[in-house]
C-alpha cells in the first residue's frame, strides 16, 4: 500500500549532491575544460557621455583574446535590450544597450567587454581601457527625480516613465464625506535580493551541430533562449539554454537578458572557444538590479468603527535608469496594497520615475512589501485615532469568508481581474492572536516596564496573488527501465522542486518516489515555459506535472488493460506496478512502456520479455490513429487568474532605552497557502522569508550619495543578517483554504515570509516607544538604532536621554 | 610579458595536487579551477559570507582570503573531503538532510566545514554554542532556523555513530 | 575581484625576509592576510611584491612572564584568545579578542598584524594603546621598540618604515588593584564596532584612583583618554570633548556620541567591579 506523498516531509533529493559539494552551479560548468573568461568595464559615473574609448593597450596583454565596445556590435546586438513587459501606461520606457554607445546612466553600466585566458588577466585588461567622459548631472533619489532639475533621459519629461491610475468607486468623494480622515506620508528605501551566488553565463558554440548551448544562472531559461536567438540572429531551434543549479535568485535573476547573457554566446561563437562570465559581488551590487524604493502619500476616510470608506494612495516609484521589466512592481504595489480588506472605495495612482541608479526589477515580494507597509500603517493609524485595538480595526475591514470569490475591481499584474479566490482572514487573525499572545501582551508589557524594559507588539496582514500565468507545462516519460523522467520548463533556485514535483508524480502515477527524476529549466527537455517568480512554481508546474502524470497514467492503464485482458476500472498502479485489484495479475510500468512503443528489434531483456503478452490487433496499425509511441504524458496548466495566498505576522520587540538597539523577542506567523506539497519545504521558505524580512526592516538598504555612487556595495556595509540577527525561533501556524483554481488546491508560498516585515516591525517598534515617546511615528523603513535614536530626539521630553 | 608562476603542491582531502599558478591566484580559485574541486563556493571574495570556508590543518579559514601559494605545506579539507570514503554522508552532512538545513546549497559547503571543525572542538554544544559556531556564515535562503537544528542533530548523529 | 599581479617571496628566515622587504620598494608583508587580501582583491592596494612571512620560524609564540604577554608576529588571534596564561596575566586580551570579527577570521588573522594595520575601528590597536604596550620591529638596519603612543600616525597608518617587520607585540600585565572592561556595539554580531570602549581602572580599597579608557571607531586613530578622578557621568562628558565621533552610513555622530556615553559608563562600572573583585 503506497503512502500518499503529497503533504509529507520527504527529504530532498537535491541534498544528495549539494551536501557532497557536487552541485553544478554556473561557475562550475566546464571546469577542467578549455574555457575563456570574461570581464566587463563598467561606468564609474552615474551620468555621463562617453567621448572616447581607447582599447589600444588591451590586446598587447598576454592572454587577452577579445575586447569589444558598442562599435564592435552589429545588427540586433547593437540595438537596445528588449523591454520585456510593455504596458500602455509606460509611454517612456527605456532600456540599455548590451554595451553603452554614448550615454551611461548608472554606475555599473556596461561599456566594454573583454575575454581572456582567466578572470585575473581579463580584469587586468579592463584596467587598461581608457575612457573619456563628459559628466552630466545625475538624478539620485525620488525627491530629485520629482524635482526634475536634471533629467536622466533628455526626452523623458520630468523623469516620469509612466503614470497609472486605478480606481474602484469614488475615493476622494468618500473621504471628503467621511466622519474621520487621516493623512500619512510613508517611505520604503531601496534594497536588493543579494542571493549568495551572483549572476553567471557560460556558452559554447558547436559549429558541427550549428548549435549554441548556454548555461546561465537565471529564473527563466525560455526567456533567455528567446533573447539569445533574436539577438544573435539564430533560429530558436539552434539555441539550448540550460539552467544549472542556482545559488538563490529571489527575483533578481528573472530579469533578462543581461548584457553578459548575450555577449558571452556571441564571443563563444566568434572565438570558437567556450566563454564564461561570472560576476563578482561588487558587480552584483552595481550591475544587477535593486527594488523597494517608493514614497507614498495616503488619504483615508473612515467611520467610528474604523471601516475604511475611502482610501486614496498616491505614490512615486524609483525604477532606476531603465525599465526592462516594465511596471510590474508598482502595479503589484497598487493592487496588493489592498491586502485582505475591502475599502468601500479605493483610488491609487503612481508615477514610475527614472533615476541614475541601478535598474529596478522584482525582489521577493515584488512591490507587495511596500503596499503592505502602507496599508498596515494606515490601519494602525486608524486604530490609534479611534483608541481601538489594532486587530479589531483590521477585523472590521476584512473580506469575510462567505464573500469569496471577491472582486476588488482592479486589474492585476497579469492583466486580469484582481479577484481573490479563497481565504479566511478572521480565522487567521484568531490563530495569530493566540500564537503571539496578543491579549496577554498588555500584562507582559507592564511586567517588563516595572524592570525598566521597553517592549512593543505589532501585527501585519497581507494577501499575495500567486501562480500567475500565462502557463507552465510538464512532460512525464516512463522509460522501459521503469524510471520516470519528468521535465518542466521553469527553473529552481533552492525551492526543492526536484523533490516536491517528484512527490506529485509519485502520487499521481503510482510510482516510487525514488524512481522519479525531475529536471527543471532545460529548454532541451521542455521548451515551453515562462519562469520561476511570483510564487508560481508549485501552482503552475505542480499543476501541469500533476496533469501530465495523469495523462501518462491514463495511457498506462489503457495499455495494461489490454495486456492483462482486464477492465481499466479494475486496475491500480502501486510502486510502479499495474495490478488487477485483488489478484496476482500484474505488469510493471517499464514493460508497459516497452509495449507502448511497437519495436521490430528487441535490444534488451525488457523488450524480449514483452513478447509474453499479445498486444494490439493484427488487423489494425501498431500505432493507432491519434496515438503516439511511448509511455508519455504532456500537459499544460493555464489559469484564468491568480490564486490568492494570505498570511499575518506578529512580532514582539524590545528597544533599549539608552542605545535604541532593537531586539526580537517573539515572531509569529500564520499563513495560508492552500494545500502543502511538502510542509518542510514550505516552512523553510517561511523561515528564509522572515529572515530576509528582518534584514529589510532593520538592516538592509542601498545607500547612494548625491553623485550616484553606491556607498555600500559590499557585504561589509550592506548588512544582511547572520544567525545572530534573526529571531531565535519562529512560531508558525497554518491555515489551508484550498484554491479552487487548480487541481491540487495549492497556492504559492515563496514570497510570503518577506511581505509584511517592514509593516510589522514599524508597528512593534512604534508600540514599544509609545509610552515614553507618545507621538513617535515610524513612517520610513528600514530603521536602524541610530535612526530610532534620532526619532526619540524629535519626540522627547527628557533631555537626559537625548543629551 | 608573462606573470611569474609558482609550483605549489596543495594537499587537499588527503590527496596532493601539483599546480602551477601565479602568486595572486586565490586559494578559493585554485581549489575550484586548478584542482577541479568545485564544492567550495565564492560568494563575496571579501571574507564576509563564509561560503568559501575550508579547513586548514583542521581549522576553518576563508579560502578567498588566502593565496594558493600560502597554502603550501598545509592540510586542507574541503566539503568533498567530508563525505565518507564509501561515498555515504558524514554526520554533519546527514544532519543537514534530516533537518532541511539547506535550500539552494550555495552557502552550505562553508557551513559544513565550519560545523565539522566546530563539533570536533565542542562535541556536545548547547543551542547557544550551536549558534556561535555558525555566527560567521551567511545564508540567504534558510533563515538559519534549520541550520541551528542541523548542528544539534549532527552532534547527536556523531554520538550515535561512534 | 582579483588582485593585480605582484612578485612573491616566501623566505625561510627572518634575515631573508628583511632583505626581500628592503630590496623591493613597495613590498608589503603578508602574515594573516585578513585585512590585506581583500584590499588586494578590490585593487585598493597593488604592492609590487608580497613577502610571505608565514614560513618564518619561532614567531608564533604567546609568551607570558611577570611583566606581561609577548605575542609573536605569527600568533593567530584564536591562539592568543585561547591561551589561559595570557588571559590570567592580562584579562583584557580575551575580552577584546572575542570581539574581533568572527572565529574563522581569527583563525588566520594575527594579533600583531592587526595592530600594525592601525585601523582605528579595530580592537587590538586601542588595547595596546590603553595598556601602554609596545611593538618590536626589525629591518636590515636593526631592531627597535615602538611604544603604543608612538605607533599610530593616522588612519590605517603606523609609524613603521616600509622595510620594517613587526616581530612581536608586548601587552603589559594587569597589576594588582587593576581591573579591565570592554564593550562594543556593532550593527551585526562580528561587524566593525560603531563604538567600542576598553577600560582600565585601578582601585585602592573601594575607590577608583586611576581610570583610563581607550576608544575604537570614534577617531581616526585609537584614542586613550584619562578619566581619573571623574564620576562616570563626568567621564562620559569629558571623553566626548576629546573625541570626534563622525557620521557615516551606519550611524550619526549624535548616536555615536550617545554610545560613547553609554559604553563609557558601562565599561567603567565593569572595570571598577573587576578591580574591586581582584583586590578582595
Amino acid at each position: 500500500m503506497t503512502t500518499r506523498l503529497f503533504g509529507t516531509k520527504v527529504p530532498r533529493v537535491e541534498d544528495q549532491r549539494f551536501l557532497r559539494g557536487q552541485g553544478r552551479y554556473v561557475d562550475d560548468v566546464l571546469v577542467g575544460q578549455r574555457v575563456l573568461h570574461a570581464a566587463v568595464l563598467r561606468s564609474p559615473h552615474a551620468h555621463a557621455r562617453i567621448t572616447d574609448i581607447d582599447v589600444s593597450d588591451v590586446l598587447d596583454l598576454d592572454g587577452v583574446h577579445l575586447v569589444w565596445t558598442h562599435d564592435d556590435l552589429t545588427g540586433p546586438m547593437a540595438e537596445p535590450l528588449p523591454l520585456l513587459i510593455p504596458h500602455p501606461a509606460l509611454v517612456h520606457g527605456r532600456t540599455q544597450f548590451a554595451l553603452a554607445p554614448e550615454e551611461v546612466n548608472y554606475v555599473g553600466e556596461a561599456i566594454a567587454f573583454v575575454v581572456a585566458e582567466d578572470r585575473y588577466v581579463a580584469e587586468d585588461a579592463v584596467g587598461r581601457i581608457r575612457v573619456s567622459y563628459d559628466y552630466l548631472e545625475p538624478v539620485v533619489g525620488i525627491p530629485a527625480a520629482r524635482a526634475a532639475r536634471a533629467l536622466v533621459h533628455d526626452d523623458v519629461p520630468g523623469n516620469v516613465g509612466a503614470r497609472l491610475e486605478q480606481e474602484n468607486g469614488d475615493a476622494r468623494a468618500a473621504i471628503a464625506a467621511a466622519p474621520h480622515t487621516l493623512s500619512l506620508d510613508l517611505t520604503v528605501e531601496r534594497s536588493a535580493c543579494q542571493p549568495m551566488e551572483g549572476r553567471g553565463t557560460v556558452a559554447r558554440w558547436d559549429p558541427d551541430l550549428g548549435r549554441m548551448t548556454v548555461w546561465t544562472s537565471t529564473q527563466t531559461s525560455t526567456g533567455v533562449r528567446g533573447c539569445v536567438a533574436a539577438k544573435l540572429e539564430l533560429d530558436l531551434g539552434q539555441v539550448d539554454v540550460i539552467t544549472p543549479d542556482v545559488g538563490g535568485g529571489f527575483g533578481v535573476k528573472i530579469n533578462h537578458p543581461w548584457p553578459e547573457e548575450l555577449l558571452v554566446p556571441l564571443a563563444a561563437r566568434t572565438l570558437g572557444v567556450p566563454v564564461k562570465f561570472t560576476e563578482d559581488r561588487r558587480e552584483h551590487f552595481i550591475s544587477s538590479a535593486h527594488e523597494r524604493g517608493q514614497v507614498h502619500h495616503v488619504e483615508v476616510g473612515f467611520d467610528d468603527d474604523g471601516r475604511v470608506l475611502g482610501l486614496d494612495v498616491e505614490f512615486w516609484h524609483d525604477h532606476g535608469a531603465y525599465t526592462p521589466y516594465g511596471l510590474i512592481v508598482p502595479i503589484i504595489t497598487s493592487t496588493q496594497l489592498l491586502g485582505p480588506y475591502k475599502p468601500a472605495s479605493y483610488r491609487v495612482v503612481f508615477e514610475s520615475l527614472y533615476t541614475n541608479t541601478v535598474i529596478v526589477t522584482p525582489y521577493r515580494g515584488a512591490g507587495r512589501p511596500q503596499g503592505c507597509f502602507v496599508m498596515e500603517r494606515t490601519m494602525d493609524a486608524i486604530a490609534a485615532a479611534l483608541g481601538k485595538d489594532r486587530t479589531e480595526v483590521r477585523a472590521t475591514n476584512f473580506i469575510q469568508p462567505d464573500e469569496f470569490p471577491y472582486d476588488q475591481g482592479l486589474i492585476f499584474q497579469d492583466g486580469r481581474e484582481l479577484e481573490y479566490d479563497s481565504g479566511d482572514y478572521p480565522a487567521s487573525l484568531e490563530k495569530l492572536k493566540q500564537l503571539v499572545g496578543w491579549d496577554e501582551f498588555p500584562a507582559f508589557r507592564a511586567e517588563l516596564a516595572a524592570e525598566g524594559r521597553r517592549v512593543g507588539i505589532g501585527l501585519a496582514c497581507y494577501v499575495e496573488g500567486t501562480g500567475v500565468g500565462p502557463y507552465e507545462g510538464a512532460h512525464v516519460h516512463v522509460e522501459t527501465s521503469g524510471k520516470v523522467k519528468v521535465a518542466t520548463g521553469l527553473t529552481t533556485q533552492g525551492q526543492g522542486h526536484q523533490t516536491a514535483f517528484a512527490q506529485i508524480v509519485a502520487d499521481a502515477l503510482g510510482v516510487r518516489f525514488e524512481d522519479v527524476e525531475v529536471v527543471t529549466g532545460d529548454t532541451r527537455r521542455m521548451p515551453y515555459a515562462v519562469g520561476t517568480f511570483a510564487s508560481r512554481a508549485a501552482v503552475m508546474s505542480g499543476s501541469a506535472i500533476h496533469l501530465a502524470a495523469l495523462r501518462a497514467r491514463e495511457k498506462a492503464l489503457r495499455i495494461a488493460a489490454e495486456a492483462l485482458e482486464a477492465d481499466e476500472a479494475d486496475l491500480e498502479i502501486v510502486d510502479g506496478v499495474v495490478r488487477v485489484k485483488g489478484t496476482e495479475s500484474q505488469i510493471d510500468l517499464g514493460t508497459v512502456a516497452v509495449l507502448s512503443n511497437p519495436l521490430r528489434y528487441a535490444f534488451d531483456e525488457a523488450s524480449k520479455a514483452a513478447t509474453q503478452f499479445s498486444v494490439g490487433d493484427p488487423g489494425k496499425p501498431p500505432v493507432a490513429e491519434g496515438e503516439e509511441p511511448g509511455l508519455e504524458g504532456k500537459d499544460f496548466y493555464s489559469p484564468e487568474r491568480s490564486t490568492f495566498a494570505s498570511g499575518m505576522h506578529a512580532v514582539i520587540v524590545e528597544t533599549d532605552p539608552e542605545t535604541a538597539e532593537i531586539r526580537i523577542l517573539k515572531y509569529a506567523v500564520v499563513h495560508d497557502c492552500g494545500h502543502l506539497i511538502n510542509p518542510m519545504i514550505v516552512e523553510g521558505q517561511i523561515h528564509g522569508g522572515v529572515a530576509q524580512g528582518v534584514g529589510g526592516a532593520l538592516y538592509e538598504r542601498m545607500v547612494y550619495d548625491e553623485a550616484g555612487q553606491l556607498l555600500n556595495a559590499s557585504f561589509m556595509d550592506f548588512l544582511m543578517p547572520y544567525v545572530t540577527e534573526v529571531p531565535r525561533s519562529i512560531e508558525i501556524d497554518h491555515l489551508e483554504t484550498p484554491s479552487p483554481l487548480n487541481p491540487l488546491g495549492i497556492k504559492g508560498a515563496g514570497e510570503a515570509g518577506v511581505i509584511p516585515s517592514a509593516a510589522v516591525f514599524a508597528a512593534a517598534i512604534e508600540d514599544a516607544e509609545g509610552l515614553d515617546h507618545p507621538g513617535l511615528a515610524i513612517t520610513a523603513m528600514p530603521i536602524s538604532p541610530s535612526e530610532l535614536f534620532a526619532l526619540r530626539h524629535q519626540h522627547s521630553s527628557d533631555p537626559e536621554e537625548t543629551a | 610579458m608573462s606573470e611569474e608562476l609558482h609550483d605549489v603542491r596543495l594537499r587537499v582531502n588527503g590527496a596532493t595536487h601539483a599546480i602551477r599558478v601565479p602568486a595572486r591566484r586565490l586559494l578559493s580559485d585554485a581549489l575550484r579551477h586548478d584542482c577541479g574541486l568545485t564544492g567550495t563556493h565564492v560568494g563575496c571574495e571579501h571574507g564576509v559570507c563564509g561560503a568559501c570556508t575550508v579547513l586548514l590543518d583542521g581549522r576553518p579559514v576563508r579560502s578567498c582570503l588566502m593565496l594558493a601559494v600560502s597554502a603550501q605545506d598545509a592540510d586542507l579539507t574541503t566539503v568533498e573531503g567530508l563525505t565518507e570514503p564509501d561515498g555515504s554522508l558524514s554526520s554533519v552532512q546527514q544532519a543537514f538532510s534530516d533537518c532541511h538545513g539547506l535550500q539552494c546549497g550555495f552557502c552550505t559547503p562553508g557551513f559544513l566545514t565550519t560545523i565539522a571543525a566546530g563539533l570536533e572542538e565542542t562535541p556536545d554544544p548547547t543551542e547557544d554554542e550551536a549558534r556561535d559556531m555558525i555566527a560567521g556564515n551567511l545564508c540567504r535562503c534558510t533563515g538559519y532556523q534549520n541550520i541551528v537544528k542541523s548542528v544539534l542533530r549532527a552532534a547527536e548523529l556523531t554520538r550515535e555513530r561512534s | 575581484m582579483k588582485p593585480a599581479p605582484f612578485l612573491y617571496r616566501r623566505p625561510g628566515t627572518l634575515p631573508d625576509a628583511l632583505a626581500d622587504l628592503a630590496g623591493t620598494p613597495g613590498a608589503k608583508v603578508l602574515a594573516g592576510g585578513q585585512s590585506l587580501v581583500p584590499l588586494l582583491s578590490m585593487r585598493l592596494a597593488a604592492p609590487a611584491m608580497l613577502v610571505d612571512i608565514n614560513g618564518l620560524p619561532d614567531l608564533d609564540h604567546v609568551t607570558v612572564s611577570d611583566d606581561g604577554v609577548r605575542v609573536g608576529a605569527l600568533a593567530r588571534h584564536t591562539d592568543v584568545l585561547a591561551d589561559p596564561d595570557a588571559a590570567a596575566c592580562q584579562p583584557l586580551l580575551p575580552l577584546a579578542l572575542s570581539n574581533v570579527a568572527h572565529a574563522t577570521i581569527r583563525n588566520r588573522g594575527t594579533t600583531v598584524g592587526s595592530i600594525v594595520h592601525a585601523d582605528a575601528a579595530a580592537e587590538m590597536p586601542v588595547v595596546l594603546a590603553l595598556l601602554g604596550g609596545s611593538v618590536t620591529v626589525t629591518s636590515v638596519r636593526g631592531s627597535r621598540t615602538i611604544p603604543a603612543e608612538e605607533l599610530f600616525a593616522g588612519p590605517l597608518e603606523s609609524t613603521l618604515a616600509g622595510d620594517e617587520i613587526a616581530t612581536e607585540a608586548f601587552f603589559p600585565a594587569l597589576r594588582p588593584g587593576e581591573g579591565v572592561g570592554f564593550a562594543e556595539i556593532a550593527r551585526r554580531h562580528g561587524d566593525y564596532a560603531l563604538v567600542g570602549v576598553a577600560g582600565l581602572v585601578r582601585v585602592d580599597g573601594d575607590d577608583a584612583i586611576e581610570a583610563r579608557l581607550g576608544f575604537l571607531s570614534v577617531n581616526d586613530v585609537p584614542t586613550v583618554v584619562d578619566v581619573s578622578g571623574l564620576t562616570p557621568d563626568e567621564s562620559a562628558e569629558h571623553v566626548l570633548r576629546k573625541l570626534e565621533p563622525a557620521d557615516d552610513i551606519h550611524a550619526t555622530a549624535a548616536y555615536r556620541a550617545q554610545l560613547v556615553r553609554v559604553l563609557t559608563r558601562r565599561v567603567l562600572a565593569a572595570a571598577t567591579e573587576h578591580a574591586r573583585g581582584r583586590a578582595s
